[in-house]
């Protein structure tokens, strides 16, 4: 039973781990609350599905005993590079204009209105009822004493796990990635330091939003794609940016994985109704034990 | 005629319910600079406080006490400014955004218990048959709309009263200080906390007013009328009419509201029923493309001054 | 390699309009030279290298380098054009390894990456021992070298030093400014702000004492060791500072 709640947790937890890096990187290195945030993982979600359902016509072949196949893959790398095209979009149009008066706090409610702006678009253009990627009903399996997973699931972990990796090694290896760790570290020496930051700046938008995209997608494979899917999905990300460590790339994974089995594991001892509710609670206590975060710095 | 007279009266009462909570949210934020992102929960908490006490017995929820309405309506307004102590005892102390996130965590919760706990609040049905003030003494109900209208008016004059007058003492002078600088305001000995949090409880108790007289006039309230749009229109009716102006609240309210209500009413005339609920979305993009607007080319909105909108913040690359 | 010549002419900035810090503040600085600048604190002396370095607004007067008028340019045409500065403090990525701080100084001019990156672990071998420690859990004059080194993967032609010495042991402060004597040897023209006043001297060829946003005294370096004015102005001391 705990084993299976914990499995379930690690699923959960792939979506957060990647939404919550590109909350954490935004948060970082401009220095504020992106409540617009969320709504990347849902375009992420919907602008997949549209791919997908276009693609579907062309090539059903599965990938065996996964519920889609190429299509869906595709599908994912369009709309995430779309996603990191719309989340440019917002900070051009919104942000940017923002930051140059100054008014500082106005950037968090205009994020706030962003999210609900974009949630809402989402309705007048697919409509409000859930959709799902596939029709096909999967059968669990039994993969662990005690857990039972569809190929799906399994699929996203692995993905997600995947996609840490590559991103660790774009970060440790590649110019843009020490350049991007170098401004979340100190952005005015990043500066002086010769580094183009605006355009770094850019390519922070469309990692952050392709990751969180990716989320989205595994969030409406395993669970279901709604419109407000981003918005319910934002106080976990919060909490999982803020426990792994605001500006720490592995803390917010490790936050994401952390917030997704405690969740999950909730459910053990709290009504489900509630599950919400526990990412609340872990990143208050965080803000009052220790804001840093488990592995941001102390400042 | 009497179908838009109606209307108008309806409309009206339900702006000066907003203006209520805008007033409460300019203590907040525009005097104190405080960020709170769940207006909507404690708006809740006055109602169902007052759905509560007032109004007829109820096999399968807690109440009603049938609480004559003045006290309910004060009692519910001590309840939402208790949750307010509640939350911004831990919470008041961090950086702004960070309080920005807490309440909406609060929000979201306070939702999520007035969803599951149906023995305190009716669940997701809701609370129904809330007892209005003085019902029954009117023949018509657009009599009693009239009578309830003049009552908000002098609930809306006595609050910007009383608010006014605060912000005008030596109390209000120190929370603007506090808003401006908050070292230079603890280096004269206000401890910068407590004074935060007296205008945090302050503002909500009101937000729960208006969450009462809501509850009290349209006698049903569930969960689905408070969700985070209540909280991003009273918002948006604030950076409009300018904050940090107590008649830009009021004034902001009705506009928005009004421009809420003209684009709801357009999309109810011109869209076939199926496409109704696109319609509700398409409202809450047009006022968040006006939020938008003010944010960026006139932050101060029409009566607010700057300094209400001015940060202790860091400086951002470009 | 040779080093920049440096004109600043009636230079007003400050972080504010309405507020300037520099006032109309006028200094030279020859290709090859090593030019210290002294003062009390608040006589701006940070300012002025922050706003030529780009990161404070400039509001009148001009800095030109080898006669080009850079004041108002953003910060990274600056860097392109061979200005490189080293902040007092967070002057380092900390989370980051010494090669990886030198290597983000040395994206700049990419192709001879690996050339410079040798040219500085000869000029300061510890780092190329611990070139994959993280920077920030160095010692105060391993990182004021790993913070130097990275301002000099950019090549500069103008290396600006805010308050090298700060926070470091006598002993440390001697090799600091040695290895900044050796930097200017290869031709890079040096600008630094210091409070060590006499240690900075030591090495440099002309200073300036600045006072309230101004250049009050212009001198060569002997000259104001020597001069009791400045001790007065700057320390309150009498009989100058040797």
């Amino acid at each position: 039973m705990i084993a299976q709640l914990l499995a379930n947790g690690v699923i959960l937890g792939s979506t957060l781990a990647l939404g919550a890096i590109g909350l954490t990187l935004t948060y970082n290195i401009l220095n504020f609350a992106n409540f617009a945030h969320g709504s990347l993982l849902s375009w992420g979600a919907y602008l997949a599905f549209t791919f997908a359902l276009a693609f579907v016509g062309a090539n059903s072949a599965d990938f065996g005993p996964l519920s889609f196949g190429w299509p869906l893959l595709l599908a994912l790398i369009l709309g995430a590079a779309l996603t990191g095209v719309l989340a440019i979009v917002v900070d051009l149009l919104v942000f940017r204009p923002l930051r140059r008066s100054n008014v500082q706090v106005a950037l968090v409610i205009a994020s706030f209105a962003v999210s609900l702006m974009l949630r809402n678009l989402i309705v007048v253009v697919w409509g409000p009822e859930p959709k799902y990627f596939t029709n096909n009903i999967q059968i669990q399996q039994q993969i662990l004493p005690g857990v039972r997973a569809t190929p799906d699931q399994i699929f996203v972990v692995v993905l997600a796990l995947l996609l840490v990796v590559l991103l660790h090694l774009f970060l440790k290896h590649t110019r843009l990635g020490k350049e991007m760790r170098a401004i979340a570290d100190n952005p005015v020496l990043a500066e002086v330091s010769g580094v183009n930051v605006r355009n770094v700046i850019y390519w922070t938008w469309v990692l952050g939003g392709s990751l969180a995209a990716a989320g989205g997608v595994f969030y409406g494979l395993t669970v279901q794609i709604l419109p407000e899917m981003g918005f319910n999905l934002l106080l976990p990300l919060f909490a999982a940016a803020i426990l792994g460590g605001i500006g720490s790339i592995y803390g917010a994974v490790l936050g994401g994985f952390v917030i997704g089995i405690a969740s999950d594991l909730s459910v053990a001892v709290i009504s489900p109704g509630y599950k919400p509710a526990v990412a609340f609670v872990i990143m208050i206590l965080v803000l009052l034990v220790r804001p840093s975060g488990i592995l941001g710095e102390k400042k | 005629m009497m179908g838009l007279l109606s209307y108008l009266v309806f409309f009206l009462i339900i702006a000066a319910i907003f203006a209520i909570v805008c007033l409460g949210l300019n203590l907040q934020w525009g005097y104190t600079g405080l960020f709170n992102i769940g207006i909507a929960g404690f708006f809740s908490v006055g109602a169902y406080t007052y759905a509560i006490l007032a109004g007829p017995h109820h096999a399968a929820r807690l109440g009603s006490f049938g609480v004559p309405f003045l006290p309910a309506v004060a009692l519910s307004m001590v309840a939402a400014g208790l949750a307010a102590l509640l939350v911004g005892l831990p919470t008041l102390r961090l950086r702004d955004d960070y309080l920005a996130i807490a309440t909406i965590g609060i929000a979201s919760s306070i939702q999520l218990v007035a969803s599951n706990e149906r023995w305190l609040t009716g669940g997701t049905q809701g609370a129904q048959n809330i007892v209005q003030p003085l019902a029954g003494t009117f023949s018509s109900s657009l009599q009693y709309n009239l009578f309830f209208l003049a009552m908000m008016l002098v609930f809306v004059a006595v609050v910007y009263l009383a608010l006014e007058r605060m912000v005008h003492s030596p109390w209000g002078r120190v929370l603007m200080a506090i808003r401006e600088d908050e070292t230079a305001a603890s280096s004269l000995g206000k401890n910068a906390f407590s004074y935060r949090l007296q205008s945090f409880v302050i503002g909500s108790m009101v937000m729960g007013l208006g969450g009462a007289l809501y509850a009290s006039f349209i006698t049903f309230i569930s969960p689905e009328d408070f969700l985070p749009v209540l909280t991003f229109q009273i918002w948006a009716m604030l950076i409009v009419g300018g904050s940090g102006s107590n008649l830009g609240a009021i004034v902001g309210a009705v506009l928005v509201w009004g421009l809420w209500t003209a684009s709801g009413s357009l999309a109810q005339m011109v869209l076939p029923a199926d496409l109704q609920v696109k319609g509700g979305a398409f409202q809450i993009v047009l006022i968040g493309l006006v939020l938008m607007v003010v944010l960026i080319f006139r932050p101060r909105g029409l009566f607010g001054s700057r300094k209400a909108l001015v940060s202790h913040g860091a400086k951002t690359p470009e | 390699m040779s080093g920049a010549t440096l004109q600043v002419s009636r230079l007003v900035a400050g972080y504010t309009r309405g507020v300037p810090i520099v006032r109309g503040l006028s200094l030279s600085v020859a290709a090859g030279e090593i030019v210290t600048v002294l003062g009390p604190n608040g006589a701006g002396k940070s300012t002025l290298v922050k706003a030529i370095a780009g990161l404070v607004s400039v509001f009148e007067g001009s800095i030109c380098l080898d006669g080009a008028d850079l004041a108002g340019c953003k910060t990274h045409t600056l860097v392109r054009a061979g200005v490189g500065f080293v902040p007092q403090t967070a002057n380092v990525f900390e989370r980051m390894s010494v090669q990886e701080n030198l290597e983000i100084g040395g994206y700049v001019h990419r192709s001879k990456l690996k050339e410079r990156l040798r040219a500085i672990y000869d000029l300061f071998p510890d780092l190329e021992r611990l070139r994959h420690h993280p920077a920030g859990k160095l010692s105060g004059g391993q990182r004021q070298m790993v913070a130097i080194g990275r301002a000099l993967m950019i090549a500069p032609k103008l290396l600006i030093l805010d308050e090298p010495s700060a926070g470091l042991s006598p002993k440390l402060v001697g090799m600091v400014f040695q290895r900044v004597r050796a930097v200017r040897d290869t031709g890079v023209t040096i600008l630094m702000v210091e409070q060590n006043a006499k240690a900075a001297l030591n090495i440099s060829d002309r200073g300036y004492v600045l006072a309230e946003g101004q250049e009050r005294i212009s001198d060569a370096a002997g000259a104001l060791l020597h001069n009791p004015e400045v001790g007065e102005l700057y320390l309150g001391a009498k009989g100058g500072l040797a």
